[in-house]
């Protein structure tokens, strides 16, 4: 009663009151959001300050090394140790990420166009359970399946006697690595390129194929003059998001990646396929069980800042992706 | 006279064709995309077209791959008394016992995590389709959903440790015996949860209510409702669907991740209830789900069983499976190919559909 | 209720119009051109019916299609005059359970014999709303060279097993803008060839629309109802278009404007219900016409 005549002084209708609730509820997730990059970087912020900066993102030493002397720092705040340079981390995420994004690109424009257009009704059917499948599969089995299955067959028949001596004074070659990591992260990123590129081309308008088709233009130059080249901002943001989800997928590189990290040097030549790789997120959830040591926990904090600052970029840059559409007078 | 305009070779008049005996054949069936032959066409072409179905069958491929290796892994290792044995700590593979707290862990996680995003991601959903007033926070609110659709779990897993080790929120976690608030529990993970599930429940229910046409609104606006009764009898129940179907690829979502349960639950073997008050006790408690399972008997874990890993992906997967099932029923008859899938805010990448 | 009865189709023309055609080469002008063009049987319809599945929308149509003169197929919604315009280059086939009867043929060649994409090429079409692609103004245009270029119908043309000569933009300049010239568009679009297609007016679009299938030197061009959507100065531009086009082109164009039909049309089928009615020179139809349903619906009783 009392709470029902403080409403009627407010003069606040249902109808504004229901606004308001919802309303609420909406600013609370949004704070929710500013709250997690506030705080996320203020934790973060002595790993950085302590590492100039901008060195931090520089390459220089193990990393592996580095942080098991921030573990081992001394319990007195002022002796914290926080020397790291992450550059061999950050190399990885971008060479995985880079690879499967590529790969997974490629794969998903062409299942997207079979699955659109040449696919017979019989395949149709099947593919979009097969899809909604791959999405579905947890990365910790992704990971099982690669660390059990893929890891040991590659290690077995890819990798010869000869490749490991040629670099075993540095790294050892056991199968798990930058191949099999990048292979099944493609995997795992392309079930939702292919929806999104699929739905793009079939909204695609019927005029624009039909009138290539008058022009006798064959139906596969016309799905790539004019479907896939209308499609391109989806396809593009399909990539986009499908980066994001790359750059923070860390069970399943955790478990695929090598248990070291390297930074796979390119001038190998075919062997930097099998080095081991280990991404940011992969390696804050190797460390997750020493999370009680402060500087530690700062220096994992700063990896999680970066990886939340580059997918919240990646967001803004998938923004932009539209403008070309305005080009062509389209409103968007 | 009677003439065709083609000169005096007139034929002679012709029966009409009728739909069902058939004119004067060969009549020409086109085959629906009989449109033009992949012989004639240039040879690059004819490369590109066998690449599709290249793609397209490897899709399939993989698909079966691992469904069917999990089965055949899963069915050689799984006994019936795994589902059903608290699990130990053992060096051996054939002493570390069953899995049954890890399924428990999983099943409660997920209720919670679903407990809390359904709700707000409807209300959520609804402010930002039927109000979203003023614009500007509106986008706001939308850019924000889509963060967390991307923010990477490890960071959600990060921040909610940051959130549930406070002092203030130490009845919601396990407390050490000298005060130090852990900010691991069950409660802090299911919050964390509800987070990954939070943009799929927003997007499927948007998509459901821009479905509804605007004729359904004014008729109940033309009948004197309110614009919150419209919501709550018309258009909720209109929609429910879609609302099931994104709460379902919530659950999914829940259920196959690893990083929060890792870090936010503390992957303890059992269910470690805090605190003497039976119920919240558990969820102010740590325990393991079936991934955190998996990934500590992995070889990477320190448990190192495969077999057992084996068995407890094999029943992970069956629950995604049949979750899987669940929504391809709920999305069957969408216009859109594997409706929800493609994130909270596709439409946005197709303004030319409109 | 059986079938309808059977139909012939009257015409008011001589008996000896057209010659059959030779059997090398071109078919022979006919003796009596009208307005000086040179005036030659492209194609021709013989006994054609279309169905869709076990609807049949257009029963034993004959017709000829010839170049130097514009032919006009007009009648009320759903005649099947869109059917049949959109079966002579097979675009019909686009839809799963399309059926054909009788023979359309191309300089005496069945069109199903042909190779379809080359057939369309020749055949080419515009439709009722213009549809550019979202290009810009020149890449619309060069777009069926551009493919023509690579395994068109001439064997010198495919460039190599990629099927694939790149031809680049000052190659194929001089035909975009011949093409546009043709269409009357270049004056008004020479400044802005880089520009976005769709910022172009519909009565520009359309144009384009019209220049983009002139651009592979079509033989034969379909326009369905291409002036519906546009305004009434538009309309008038394409009709002056379509008139000093045919001299060139056989032109076939879909209308139920009936206005339309008289100022553009040589000659006019009118079809009703998915059968020919009559066929004649736009003069006698629209003047004499020699059925009661073609007088009914001239004069507005229908339609």
């Amino acid at each position: 009663m009392l709470r029902h005549s403080r409403w009627q002084r407010l003069n606040l209708s249902a109808e504004r009151r229901a606004e308001l609730a919802l309303g609420a509820v909406s600013v609370a997730v949004l704070a929710f959001v500013v709250a997690m990059l506030v705080t996320v970087f203020v934790k973060a912020w002595p790993s950085f300050a302590h590492n100039g900066y901008i060195k931090w993102f520089f390459p220089g030493g193990d990393v592996d090394q580095q942080i098991k002397a921030i573990v081992n720092s001394p319990p007195d705040p002022a002796h914290y140790v926080y020397h790291l340079r992450a550059w061999p981390l950050l190399w990885d995420t971008a060479l995985t990420t880079g690879i499967a994004v590529v790969l997974g690109l490629v794969l998903s424009v062409l299942s997207a166009i079979f699955i659109v257009e040449f696919a017979p009704q019989s395949m149709k059917r099947i593919l979009e359970p097969v899809v909604r499948l791959l999405a579905a599969v947890p990365s910790v089995i992704f990971g099982l399946i690669g660390i059990l299955l893929v890891v040991p067959w590659i290690n077995q028949h890819l990798i010869s006697q000869g490749r490991k001596l040629s670099v075993s004074y540095v790294v050892q070659l056991n199968g798990a690595g930058l191949l099999v990591a990048s292979l099944i992260l493609m995997v795992m990123i392309v079930p939702i390129m292919v929806a999104i590129t699929v739905n793009a081309l079939s909204a695609v308008p019927n005029s624009w194929t039909e009138g290539s088709a008058a022009l006798g233009v064959n139906r596969w130059r016309t799905m790539w003059r004019v479907s896939v080249r209308t499609a391109r901002p989806a396809i593009i943001a399909g990539a986009v998001l499908a980066t994001a989800r790359a750059l923070g997928e860390a069970i399943m590189l955790a478990l695929v990646g090598g248990s070291r990290s390297f930074p796979v040097n390119l001038l190998d030549g075919r062997t930097a396929l099998f080095e081991p790789v280990r991404p940011l997120a992969a390696t804050i959830i190797t460390y997750k069980d020493n999370l009680s040591v402060v500087p530690l926990s700062q220096t994992l904090y700063a990896m999680a800042a970066v990886v939340l600052v580059s997918t919240a970029a990646l967001s803004l840059a998938a923004w932009s992706v539209k403008q070309p559409l305005k080009r062509y007078g389209i409103r968007t | 006279m009677i003439h065709t305009p083609m000169g005096p070779a007139a034929p002679s008049p012709r029966p009409l064709p009728s739909p069902t005996a058939s004119p004067s054949r060969p009549a020409r069936q086109s085959t629906g995309h009989g449109q033009d032959s992949i012989s004639s066409w240039p040879l690059m072409d004819r490369v590109g077209y066998l690449l599709c179905w290249a793609a397209g069958l490897l899709l399939c491929a993989l698909a079966a791959g691992i469904v069917l290796v999990m089965f055949v892994k899963g069915i050689s290792y799984l006994r019936p008394g795994l589902l059903l044995e608290h699990p130990s700590a053992s060096q051996s593979q054939s002493g570390s016992g069953g899995f049954l707290d890890p399924i428990e862990g999983t099943l409660l996680l997920t209720a919670i995590g679903i407990a809390l995003a359904a709700p707000i991601g409807v209300a959520v959903a609804v402010w930002l389709s039927e109000y979203r007033r003023p614009a500007a926070l509106a986008q706001a609110v939308e850019s924000g959903i889509e963060m967390i659709a991307g923010a990477p779990s490890v960071v959600l897993a990060f921040f909610g440790l940051l959130i549930f080790a406070r002092p203030s929120l130490a009845f919601l976690s396990q407390t050490s015996a000298g005060g130090a608030v852990y900010g691991r529990s069950f409660f802090a993970a299911g919050a964390m949860m509800s987070l990954l599930a939070l943009p799929l429940v927003v997007s499927a229910t948007r998509e459901g209510l821009a479905q509804i046409p605007a004729h359904m609104r004014e008729a109940s606006y033309a009948l004197g409702k309110t614009r919150a009764t419209t919501i709550r009898r018309v258009l909720l129940p209109s929609i429910r669907p879609s609302i099931a179907s994104g709460t379902t690829l919530g659950m999914g979502r829940i259920i196959g991740d690893t990083a929060i349960v890792v870090i936010l639950l503390g992957a303890s073997l059992h269910l470690e209830g805090a605190g003497g008050t039976p119920g919240l006790s558990t969820l102010r408690g740590t325990g393991s789900t079936l991934t955190s399972y998996v990934f500590e008997n992995s070889p990477a874990g320190e448990g190192n069983a495969p077999e057992k890993a084996y068995a407890a992906a094999f029943v992970l997967l069956m629950m995604v499976l049949a979750l899987n099932m669940v929504v391809t029923r709920l999305s069957s008859g969408k216009p859109r190919w594997l409706a929800g899938l493609t994130g909270p805010m596709l439409w946005r990448w197709m303004p030319w559909r409109d | 209720m059986g079938p309808p009865p059977v139909r012939r189709i009257v015409v008011e023309r001589e008996p000896t119009v057209v010659a059959p055609p030779p059997s090398n080469g071109r078919p022979a002008p006919l003796p009596d051109a009208p307005m000086g063009a040179k005036v030659t049987e492209r194609m021709r319809i013989e006994n054609v019916s279309l169905a869709y599945g076990d609807r049949w929308v257009v029963r034993d149509v004959t017709l000829p299609v010839r170049e130097g003169e514009v032919l006009a197929l007009i009648g009320a919604s759903g005649s099947g005059k869109t059917t049949l315009l959109r079966s002579l280059n097979r675009l019909t086939e686009v839809t799963a359970g399309a059926t054909r009867a009788g023979r359309v043929t191309l300089d005496g060649q069945e069109i199903s014999d042909l190779e379809v994409t080359a057939l369309r090429r020749r055949i080419s079409m515009v439709f009722q709303q213009p549809n550019p692609f979202p290009m810009s103004v020149f890449e619309n245009v060069a777009y069926a060279l551009r493919e023509e270029r690579r395994g068109g119908r001439d064997e010198e043309h495919r460039g190599g097993w990629r099927g694939r000569r790149r031809a680049g933009r000052k190659e194929l300049e001089p035909a975009v803008v011949e093409a546009l010239q043709r269409a009357g568009l270049y004056e008004e679009v020479k400044a802005d060839l880089n520009h976005p297609a769709l910022r172009l007016s519909g009565g520009q679009q359309q144009r384009l629309c019209i220049a983009r299938a002139l651009a592979a030197n079509p033989e034969v061009l379909l326009l369905d109802e291409p002036c519906s959507a546009l305004d009434p100065i538009s309309t008038a531009t394409i009709e002056q278009l379509i008139s000093r086009l045919r001299e060139s082109v056989a032109i076939v164009i879909v209308t139920h404007n009936l206005q339309q039909a008289f100022r553009v049309a040589d000659h006019v089928a009118f079809m009703h219900l998915g059968e020919l009615v009559e066929y004649g020179s736009s003069d006698q139809v629209f003047d004499n016409p020699r059925q009661q349903r073609t007088r009914e619906y001239i004069s507005g009783a229908f339609g």
